[in-house]
């Protein structure tokens, strides 16, 4: 009996396992096939063929591609880190009138419908001059990292102790020392974790780099991979798509397994604490 | 739920007389370190949605966006009497399109957020118990997370090929089905891929949650069961569901206000199709693709109306719930 139940329960771990993995890996394995194998099922890898990753990072403009997408999301996190930083302080120490109600309205923004200030955000990124640039995007992926990185950072800041804090008063610390100087040092662990979802978020985001680019040569990683045409207007370049959904995904899912821990910290102070 | 309760210990300053002089400056510097994200919200949320609320509310079009003029409720609503009697009614509120799409979001944010409920539990469940390789398991359920959504909406497109794809094979093979099936272009089957697709994505979010929730539950109340010979089914819902109850409610809400405004999964995996077109994806399409921009404009205003709805039940609800839950 309890073996069965042994079996049974390492069976539900293989299966979890399997379908969690298995989609990732079968795109691995398509990218490696050229030609007509494309067309052939197969459940383990029979050729590797590179051709497909040559093809992808020297037609078009994919280096270009993955270039925007690291420069908007490391400007995206870069941005919305300072504003955050200083933002959690005023909201996590200091105690104001209309503290909750601001609270309750950064919370609300993060639940925003992104298409419902699509209009106006369209409107004000031609008049700002930025429609089709990378400042474009970092500005609107600020509507969705702000409030979480607020949010988040407001949590981690309102746990750590008072006295260090007083500590620094007494000693005559303006605000802004208190920040830079005592805070920030012992915000690391949160600042990764922060900007990690925040540099997540704005590398994957699809509406918007959609709607406010309009070149190949401006667009980030997944426009350009759901764009991605082959020769002719009927053919799906399989091959390719999976090659350059590779190159994007493994550096995410590196990184993602490097920080693991944090980032479950990360998820579960935005989730179930806030 | 603690969501209401950010910000409750104060941080008070150790001597009384200077104390309020202290307050005074303090809140003067938090004023000031609020402003750049007061004045950064403002720019890219309040006044982006003001101008979106205006626009559903104007004839403006795409490529003139100045130039619209002011038509009351006519993108909602008008009702034109003609001459022969016979009455004509345009506007979202009695577009069959839009009624469409309303239905789709619904079904799919209800569906695919009870699935990923159930089913994160259940993962959670399993990642809560001790065994080899646990760690192994808990780093292979976060690669969906992982992958964005447009790439994994291109891996699925491929493995639901109705040609090529892995899926039909499989099933082919299997003796289940005698026939290929276009999963992503028949309107029988397109809405059950996307479900699929945002399933496997995202239960592993709602796992972990769930099993943030469960680890906070502590180990001897089971043991207290055990000792008292409860059946373990019985301990799940007496013992660990109303205490995982909390967490998981908020996840539940956070995922299904994530469902509601679906647009990048559904615009890559079945393009253009009435089986799955959400309330995102039709007025994107009407903002830039068909150039009716406040067409476009008041179905995205109606979005998010219904969407502030719910939010606001949510936080309404979550006041109502952290009175009692403070007795």
């Amino acid at each position: 009996m309890n073996v069965l139940k042994t079996i049974l329960f390492y069976l539900a771990v293989v299966l979890i396992v399997v379908v969690a993995v298995f989609p990732f890996y079968y795109a691995i394995v398509t990218s490696f096939k050229t030609g007509t194998a494309l067309f052939e099922v197969d459940y383990w890898p029979r050729e590797f063929n590179f051709q497909n990753y040559i093809s992808v990072m020297q037609q078009g403009e994919f280096p270009r591609n993955i270039l925007n997408s690291i420069v908007v999301a490391t400007l995206t996190v870069g941005f919305a880190l300072f504003l955050g930083v200083t933002a959690s302080y005023a909201l996590a120490r200091v105690r104001f009138r209309g503290r909750t109600l601001l609270l309750l309205t950064i919370l609300g923004v993060s639940m925003f419908p992104q298409i419902a200030v699509l209009a106006g955000l369209f409107e004000l990124i031609r008049f700002l001059g930025l429609f089709n640039t990378p400042w474009g995007l970092v500005l609107s992926y600020t509507i969705f990292t702000l409030p979480f990185t607020v949010w988040v950072l407001t949590t981690f800041m309102r746990d750590l102790p008072v006295e260090i804090e007083e500590a620094a008063i007494v000693d005559g610390a303006t605000p802004w020392q208190i920040i830079t100087k005592v805070f920030l040092p012992l915000m690391w662990p949160a600042l990764v974790t922060t900007g990690l979802l925040a540099f997540i978020g704005a590398w994957n985001e699809f509406l918007f780099a959609l709607t406010f680019t309009s070149s190949n040569s401006t667009r980030t990683v997944p426009v350009a991979i759901a764009l991605l045409s082959g020769a002719s207007q009927f053919e799906t370049p399989w091959g390719l798509i999976m090659a350059a959904s590779v190159i994007v995904t493994v550096p995410l899912i590196i990184l993602v397994l490097i920080f693991q821990r944090k980032i479950v910290a990360g998820l579960t102070a935005g989730g179930v604490k806030g | 739920m603690a969501s209401i309760t950010a910000g409750q210990p104060e941080p008070q300053a150790t001597r009384p007389a200077r104390r309020s002089e202290l307050q005074a400056e303090r809140v003067r510097a938090a004023r000031l370190f609020l402003l750049p994200m007061l004045v950064a919200l403002t720019l890219v949320a309040a006044w982006p949605l003001f101008r979106t609320i205006y626009f559903s509310f104007t004839d403006t079009s795409l490529s003139n966006i100045g130039a619209g003029k002011w038509v009351g409720f006519d993108n909602y609503l008008s009702v034109r009497t003609l001459s022969s009697g016979k009455v004509i009614t345009r506007g979202v509120l009695v577009d069959p399109a839009w009624w469409n799409a309303v239905w789709n979001t619904f079904r799919f944010a209800i569906i695919s957020v009870s699935i990923e409920t159930v089913l994160g539990l259940l993962v959670a469940l399993v990642l809560n118990a001790e065994f080899k390789g646990r760690g192994l398991v808990r780093a292979a359920i976060l690669i969906p997370w992982a992958i964005p959504t447009i790439v994994s909406a291109k891996l699925w497109a491929w493995l639901f090929n109705d040609q090529f794809g892995m899926v039909n094979d499989m099933l082919m093979s299997l003796g289940l089905i005698d026939h290929k099936i276009a999963w992503t272009a028949d309107v029988s089957t397109a809405m059950y891929a996307v479900l699929i697709v945002d399933i496997w994505k995202t239960t592993p979010f709602m796992a972990l949650l769930c099993l943030a929730g469960l680890q906070m539950i502590p180990r001897d109340m089971y043991e207290a069961a055990k000792i008292d010979g409860v059946h373990p089914i019985k301990v799940f819902f007496r013992v660990t569901l109303p205490l995982v109850k909390p967490a998981l409610m908020v996840a539940v809400i956070f995922r299904l206000l994530d469902a509601l405004r679906i647009f990048d999964l559904i615009y890559v995996l079945t393009p253009n199709s009435s089986a799955t077109k959400t309330m995102s994806v039709i007025s994107r399409e009407n903002l830039i693709d068909f150039d009716k921009f406040a067409y476009g404009s008041a179905q995205s205003t109606l979005l998010f109306l219904i969407i502030a709805l719910a939010v606001i039940l949510y936080i309404w609800l979550g006041r109502v719930d952290l009175g009692g839950q403070k007795q």
